[in-house]
This record gives structure tokens, C-alpha cells and sequence, in this order.
């Protein structure tokens, strides 16, 4: 039965990215609603097993650390942030390719986004939800995570207007709520088409609920889509507001290799680079395991491994730029936190990020290799560890050699740092996993708006006015 | 069961071309209650319908500009007001380093706004009551198919021409879609055993949540590892000490920093006082404000600015005497020393845990040059 239905959706993979062979409309419902219709396929539950058994690695490693205290972690000081604060902006910075392309794209009118937006939007929200995580469990006191939203209490105080780190509590909160909306903004029509479509009770008591009486009206598309442009442009400079702020926790402090004026459009651009990395890693995950290989070709991926390239060069310019500055401060201290991240303890770390962020993604420069989905995926995977390293060299390198020799430390992650590592990359895919299983992968309304004969006079750019 | 009623006439085309061209003559025609409905919004059917541009965009300009403003105020109650702190050398109110969040806040109100405007006020939702829910014209429309549907409330229709006039433009099919009130029965059984039934089980699960929750949750200590340490505190009980107290006195004989007690007590031997009690400051401008200060502070209520007795509590306290008689100007140093650190005959009291040693002597040396003001050629001077 599957292999008829899916022989009857129009085979993609070998056309440019906008929707040809006019599939008709009622095609494109059936095959996006398809994998939330049946049960899903053997490999949907290999790969869920895999998942799971990683969360709960987390959910173990987790519950020893909030029983006995982030003494637990290898962290001490002066490397006071380790694996924790590494995590955080790691996956901070994975949420902002979903809404780069989810609200960037969009207004540049790049209507190849169709087809992953709504995935990447997913992909933003539930990585944000798993960078949540870490400034809690690092407070070790998180029944205290209260104190840093200003509301009044019995001591009078309020929150340090001053710090990045109460800046970051409003603009990490932000930019969830805002990235939460944007994706269920999308997904209304979306959800009144599955109502209409479904044919069991409970799912269409479900879908009624979430699509909010949606009736397809022309008079509610009028202001919708008006709305969704706002949206749009209120996120995009969110998003790079977000990372900003992240970088600023590490700018404004005098730590050498810390303290630079590069560090806001520097981890902006790496964000977007780990979180192209992620979404390809995510994208052709799922489309392997849903058979949805003819919504999100080559093509994409072919498009996304360009931006890659693209950031991952304006990555390397951050790296080269940071020797630099250090040499031409004159600053001993700076200079010396160089060396000591190319040559020192975590020498090796330092090499293999620049492997992975810089020497490997220049392979995308050939079109065979973009092209190439076992290939891609594998360099999406590389790029991921390189991004994550960059994260652990920054922070643990600046801070394993401070400024008085009597305080180096050389840090060293215990069995629960990568326990809650493996954990939170666990709930990520769990999370996407569901995600795709649940709700169309595919935004149904943006698809047949951008079909052939979709408008009267098939206007180009007219998928949303 | 009550009348059905008419809602309205719904047709379905087949193609976006005939559904823009329908809407236009729909309008055309002079009919305002009426929409067209698509799973995806269609270029050019605004226009032909004659709709007017939407106003949410400044919803989103208003509540963003708020935010901005809001957390302006804010952070400036907070930090200058209500609790104003000097944070890093800075103002009370530091502007450049609320724009990060100025902005956010901008973002967050002009996004949640327009959101709830759009929901809420523009489209009324969520509604799940429309008439236009579970009819087939609905399933079209939301699958693959273009539909209008023009309202009986419209004062020009007409449910045959109507009718007639979809079928010249081309309608697929022509829907009378009927407006069916569901029966609900307002008035409620209250002796049903399955109402008392329920608001039991919800009386007894509430109070027994309650219960818990206040009383024993709230009293778990949480992580036991950080709270909970071997160690005796001041206000816990001792089991090793016969009167059960975790705080001990100090030893017999303790003395705090500071406070070593004074060699020798003069109220009554002058010759000692001067022998052992001798200024050890020199009267610099440093010392002489000090000891001004602490005159002024310690014993002006009584003694008068100018120690001469005539003091702002004068009549209220018994009255201390001039310290410009002749023989007080005589007495030495160590007299006055004495009497600000054991007090003088009951009346006045001691002041030596107001006063620290040296502050004593400092208000010596001013007494003196009081007195030296007050009478240039007094005794001493001779």
C-alpha cells in the first residue's frame, strides 16, 4: 500500500525545488498527511529506541546531579563553565538556522523554503527547549532559578539590570515565545486541513481544538498572511539579537580570549553554521525514515550546504581574526591564551574544530558532493562536533589558564557531563522524531501556494502578498 | 429540536481563475456578507473582492513601542527608585544598558499582540461552532477545491436567484449550508447521584491534594546534600553540652578586638588620672574634627554646642554643669577620659560603647579648645 501511494505522489528528486508536474491539490494533503495517518514504519521505531535509550542516559545522568550537586561535573575553579554553558550556547545556536530560514528566507521571498521550513521551526523550538535546560541545572540550586526574573520578593531586591546574564533570561524567553507562535501561526490551516481530512473522533476533537475553528476564509487569509510578514520581521532581528546577547555573557567579562569586540556577529554566524549542521543532520534523517525524499530533495539540501559553506567561511574569518587581534593588541595575556588553545591541554580539540569547521566544509564546494545525501550527512554530522568544540574551546581554554598561574586547572569531564550530553541530544531527536509522526512536516497551504496554476496568473513571488 | 435555518449558499469551483473571477462578479453584484475560502491564500482575490488593507500593523507598532517604554520605566523604578543600587561604578539609571532589552521587550509585546489581535479581535477565534464546520464544503474547500459562500443575512440574496447566479458563473456544485442550533438543556439535574457523585470525588481529591501538597510536600526537604551539613549551629540543640545549647559563651575573661578594658578606673584619684591617663593624640585638624563631630553627636544634647550647659534638652534632663569653670578647666585630661568611659555619679551614663578609645581622647582635645575659645586667659593659661 505504501509503495502505491507513494508511487502516485510525483517523484521530486530530479526537479528544481519549486513544485513541478502540477501535483494536484489533493495530492499534496495525502502525501504530507501520510505519515500521520499510518502506523509508522520499523525504522520510525529503531530509530525512537535509539533516542530514547539516549534520553534516558540523561534522564540517570541528570537526576545524579540535581541528588548530589554539580559536584557531580568536572567543573572547578577557575573552569567554573564547562559542558553546561557549552550545551547552552551550542543549542541556542542550533535553533537559529530554523528561524533564519523560517523568517529570513521568507522575506527574501526564497520559496524553496516550503519544503523544510516547517521542520527547521520545529527543529528551532525544541532546541531552544534543550538549551533551557543548562543555565538551570548549572545554578545547582534550581528552586532559585526564581531569582532571576525580576518579580517582587520578600528582600526587596531586584535583578542586575547591568548583566548579559539577565539579558539572556528575557531574550532566550523571547525568542522561544516567539518562535512558538510563529510555528503555530503556521500551522493553523495546516491543522483545519487535517480536521477536515481525519476521519477518527478523537483526532478531530484534537485538531479542532489546536486549528482554532480555522475555516480556510479569505477574509481570515487577508489579515493571516499580514501577520505572518510581521512575524517575520520581528524575528529576524530577534534571532540576531539572541546569540548577541549570548556572546556578550562571554565579551563583557576581562578574560583573555573572552573579552573581544568580535564575539556578537562571530557567534551569530557560527550559530547559523552549527545550525545548518543540524539541519541537514535532521532533514535528511527525517525524510529517510518518512520516505519523504520527493518533498525535500537534493535540491534543499544542495541550497542549505551552500549557506554552510557560506558561514563556514565567515566562521573561519572569526577564527584567523582572533589570533590576530590578540597579536595586535600586544597583550600578553591575550597572546598567550592563543598559544595555549593551539598548543596547550586541549590542543587536540582545537585542531579537530578547525578541521571540521573550516577545512572540511570547503568540500562543499563541488556540486557532486552537495549532491551526495551519505556524504552531506556525514559532514553535517562533522560540522556538529566541530561547532560543539568551538563552544568547549572557548570557554574551557579562556578559563583553564586565567590570569595567575597559581589558579591553573586543567579541567576534565566526568561520566555525567557526557551523560546529559548523550541525554539532551536524546530529547532533541525524541522530540523531532514526534514531532514528525504528529503534525505535517510540510507547511500544506505554503506547498500548494507555490504549485503551478496555483494563482490566476501564475505570478512568481505571489505566495504570499 | 428547534428550526433549521439557512445559513447560506456555498459554491464550489474547480479551478483559482473561476473562484477570483466569481468573487469579483459577487462583489460586483453588491453582496458584502459573503467570503471566499481556499487552503491557500490566492493572489489577486483580495482586489476582487474589494477588501480594504488590514489595520494590524499598528497593533504591532503600539504594543512594541509599549514594551520599550515599559521596560524603560521599569528597570528606572527598580534601579533608582525603589531600590537604588550602584551596580559597576555606574548610574542609578544606566541607559545604554537596557536598549539589549528594550529591544526584546519590543519584539515580545509587538509579537504576542499581534497575535492575540489576529486570533482574538480580527478573526474571532477560536469558534468551532460555524456553520460552515463538518459540511462537505468545507472538506472540499480544505482539500483541493475553491469555494464562495454568500450569507442569508445579505439583503440581497435571494436563495433561488442565488442559486442561479452561482450556476452562471461556472459553480461546480451549489451547497445550502443550514444553520442547526444544537439543543442544550441549560437546566441541570442537581439530586442526579452522578453530579453528587462527581462533586464528591472532585471535593475528595482536592482536599486530599491540598493536603499533601501543604503539609507534607512543602516540608520535604529537597536535595539533602547542601542543606543538611554535621555541623552544630548557633540556634540548633546540643546533645553533648548538659544545657543543650549549640551556641557556647565565650571563655571567662574573652576579649573582643578593640575593647582591651582601660588600666585603671579615676573617678576619685586626680593624681592617678594624671599619671596614667594622658592624651596619647596630638591635636591635628584631623583629630580636632573628629572630636567635633562626636561632641556635637555624643554630648551637645546635653552639654550644649558650646559646653556650657545651655543644650537643646535643657529642662528635660538633669542639667550638666559649665565646663568652663575654673576648676574643671584645671582638671586633667584623664578626669574627662574617665568620665565619658564609666559615666559621672549616675547621672551621666557611660558612653563607652558609643565611643571608641581614640574618638574619646579626640573629644578631649575639643573640649579643651572649647574652653580655650570661651576664655582665652583662663587659669590654665597662666
Amino acid at each position: 500500500m505504501s509503495s502505491a501511494t507513494t508511487e502516485e505522489v510525483i517523484d521530486y528528486s530530479v526537479t528544481p525545488p519549486l513544485v513541478e508536474g502540477n501535483p494536484s491539490l489533493a495530492k499534496i494533503n495525502d502525501s504530507i498527511a501520510l505519515p500521520t495517518e499510518r502506523w509508522p514504519s520499523k525504522k520510525y521505531f529503531a530509530a525512537l529506541s535509539v533516542t530514547l535509550t539516549m534520553l534516558l542516559i540523561g534522564v540517570v545522568a541528570l537526576g545524579y546531579t540535581l541528588y548530589y550537586g554539580i559536584g557531580m561535573w568536572g567543573n572547578n575553579i577557575p573552569v567554573g563553565w564547562a559542558f553546561d554553558i557549552t550545551n547552552f550556547v551550542f543549542w541556542i545556536g542550533i535553533g537559529h538556522a530554523g528561524t533564519l530560514i523560517s523568517a529570513i528566507l521568507f522575506l527574501f521571498r526564497q520559496r524553496w523554503r516550503t519544503g523544510i521550513a516547517r521542520a527547521a521551526e520545529a527543529m528551532t523550538i525544541f532546541a531552544v527547549m534543550c538549551a533551557g535546560i543548562f543555565p538551570l541545572i548549572h545554578l545547582g540550586r534550581p528552586w532559585y532559578a526564581l531569582f532571576i526574573i525580576p518579580v517582587p520578593n520578600q528582600h526587596g531586591l531586584w535583578v542586575n539590570w547591568n548583566s548579559p546574564l539577565v539579558w539572556d533570561v528575557f531574550a532566550v524567553s523571547t525568542y522561544f515565545t516567539v518562535s512558538l507562535m510563529f510555528w503555530y501561526i503556521g500551522l493553523i490551516p495546516d491543522l483545519a486541513m487535517m480536521r477536515d481530512r481525519t476521519t477518527s473522533k478523537v483526532k478531530k476533537m484534537i485538531y479542532s481544538i489546536l486549528s482554532l475553528g480555522w475555516r480556510h476564509a479569505n477574509r481570515q487569509w487577508q489579515h493571516y498572511e499580514k501577520v505572518y510578514v510581521i512575524l517575520a520581521g520581528l524575528a529576524t532581528p530577534l534571532v540576531l539579537s539572541v546569540h548577541s546577547i549570548v556572546s556578550f555573557d562571554f565579551a563583557v567579562s576581562i578574560l583573555p580570549g573572552w573579552h573581544t569586540t568580535i564575539f556578537p556577529p562571530y557567534f551569530v554566524a557560527g550559530a547559523i553554521f552549527s545550525g545548518f549542521g543540524m539541519v541537514l543532520t535532521v532533514l535528511i534523517i527525517i525524510r529517510k525514515v518518512f520516505n519523504l525524499e520527493y518533498i525535500i530533495t537534493k535540491d534543499h539540501l544542495d541550497k542549505m550546504a551552500k549557506v554552510t559553506l557560506l558561514t563556514s567561511m565567515m566562521v573561519a574569518y572569526a577564527y584567523l581574526m582572533e589570533p590576530f587581534i590578540a597579536w595586535y593588541s600586544g597583550s600578553p595575556f591575550d597572546w598567550y591564551t592563543v598559544v595555549a588553545r593551539a598548543t596547550g591541554h586541549y590542543a587536540i580539540g582545537f585542531w579537530v574544530m578547525i578541521a571540521c569547521n573550516v577545512l572540511i566544509p570547503q568540500l562543499l564546494w563541488s556540486k557532486k558532493v552537495r549532491r551526495n545525501v551519505a556524504v552531506l550527512f556525514v559532514i553535517s554530522l562533522l560540522i556538529n562536533v566541530g561547532m560543539w568544540l568551538e563552544r568547549y574551546i572557548i570557554i574551557v581554554t579562556s578559563l583553564y589558564r586565567d590570569f595567575l598561574p597559581s589558579s591553573w586547572h586543567i579541567y576534565t569531564p566526568t561520566i555525567f557531563d557526557f551523560g546529559i550530553l548523550i541525554g539532551v541530544f536524546g530529547l532533541f531527536f525524541t522530540l523531532v522524531l514526534l514531532f514528525s509522526r504528529t503534525l505535517p512536516v510540510v507547511s500544506m497551504s505554503e506547498l500548494k501556494g507555490v504549485t503551478e496554476g496555483a494563482h490566476p496568473h501564475h505570478n512568481f513571488g505571489a505566495g504570499h502578498e | 429540536m428547534s428550526e433549521k435555518r439557512l445559513y447560506g449558499l456555498a459554491a464550489i469551483f474547480d479551478t483559482p481563475e473561476k473562484v477570483v473571477a466569481a468573487a469579483r462578479a459577487v462583489a460586483g453584484r453588491g453582496f458584502t456578507k459573503y467570503d471566499s475560502y481556499s487552503s491557500y491564500p490566492i493572489h489577486g482575490i483580495d482586489s476582487a473582492m474589494r477588501l480594504k488593507r488590514t489595520r494590524i500593523p499598528f497593533v504591532t507598532l503600539v504594543a512594541g513601542l509599549s514594551g520599550a517604554v515599559l521596560l524603560v520605566l521599569f528597570t528606572w523604578w527598580t534601579n533608582s527608585v525603589d531600590f537604588p543600587l550602584v551596580i559597576g561604578g555606574k548610574p542609578y539609571f544606566a541607559w545604554p544598558d537596557y536598549v539589549p532589552l528594550m529591544f526584546e521587550m519590543t519584539v515580545l509585546f509587538g509579537a504576542v499582540s499581534t497575535v492575540i489581535a489576529l486570533l482574538v479581535v480580527w478573526l474571532n477565534l477560536p469558534r468551532n461552532s460555524h456553520p460552515l464546520h463538518d459540511t462537505e464544503f468545507m472538506k472540499k474547500v480544505s482539500k483541493d477545491r475553491f469555494g464562495i459562500c454568500i450569507e442569508s443575512d445579505d439583503p440581497r440574496f435571494n436563495e433561488i436567484e442565488t442559486r442561479r447566479f452561482f450556476e452562471d458563473l461556472g459553480a461546480e456544485s451549489v451547497d445550502s449550508i443550514y444553520d442547526e442550533p444544537v439543543d442544550i438543556s441549560l437546566r441541570q439535574k442537581v439530586l442526579d447521584p452522578k453530579f453528587i457523585a462527581a462533586i464528591v470525588v472532585v471535593a475528595v481529591v482536592s482536599s486530599a491534594t491540598t493536603y499533601l501538597a501543604l503539609n507534607k510536600m512543602l516540608l520535604i526537604r529537597p536535595w539533602s546534600s547542601l542543606n543538611a551539613q554535621f555541623k552544630v549551629n548557633p540556634e540548633s540543640r546540643s546533645t553533648f553540652y548538659s544545657d543543650r545549647f549549640g551556641m557556647r559563651p565565650p571563655v571567662t575573661g574573652t576579649v573582643a578586638r578593640g575593647h582591651l578594658p582601660d588600666p585603671i578606673t579615676v573617678s576619685d584619684n586626680i593624681a592617678a588620672a594624671e599619671k596614667y591617663l594622658v592624651n596619647p593624640l596630638l591635636p591635628t585638624p584631623h583629630v580636632m574634627q573628629v572630636g567635633q563631630r562626636d561632641f556635637n553627636t555624643y554630648c551637645s544634647p546635653c552639654h550644649g554646642y558650646f559646653a556650657d550647659g545651655n543644650s537643646r534638652l535643657q529642662g528635660q534632663f538633669p542639667s550638666p554643669p559649665s565646663l568652663h569653670t575654673d576648676s574643671l578647666r584645671l582638671a586633667p585630661d584623664g578626669l574627662y577620659y574617665n568620665v565619658i568611659t564609666n559615666g559621672f555619679q549616675g547621672v551621666m551614663p557611660s558612653y563607652a560603647r558609643q565611643i571608641p578609645r581614640k574618638e574619646r581622647w579626640a573629644i578631649v582635645w575639643y573640649i579643651r579648645a572649647l574652653q580655650k575659645a570661651q576664655n582665652p586667659n583662663g587659669p590654665e593659661a597662666k
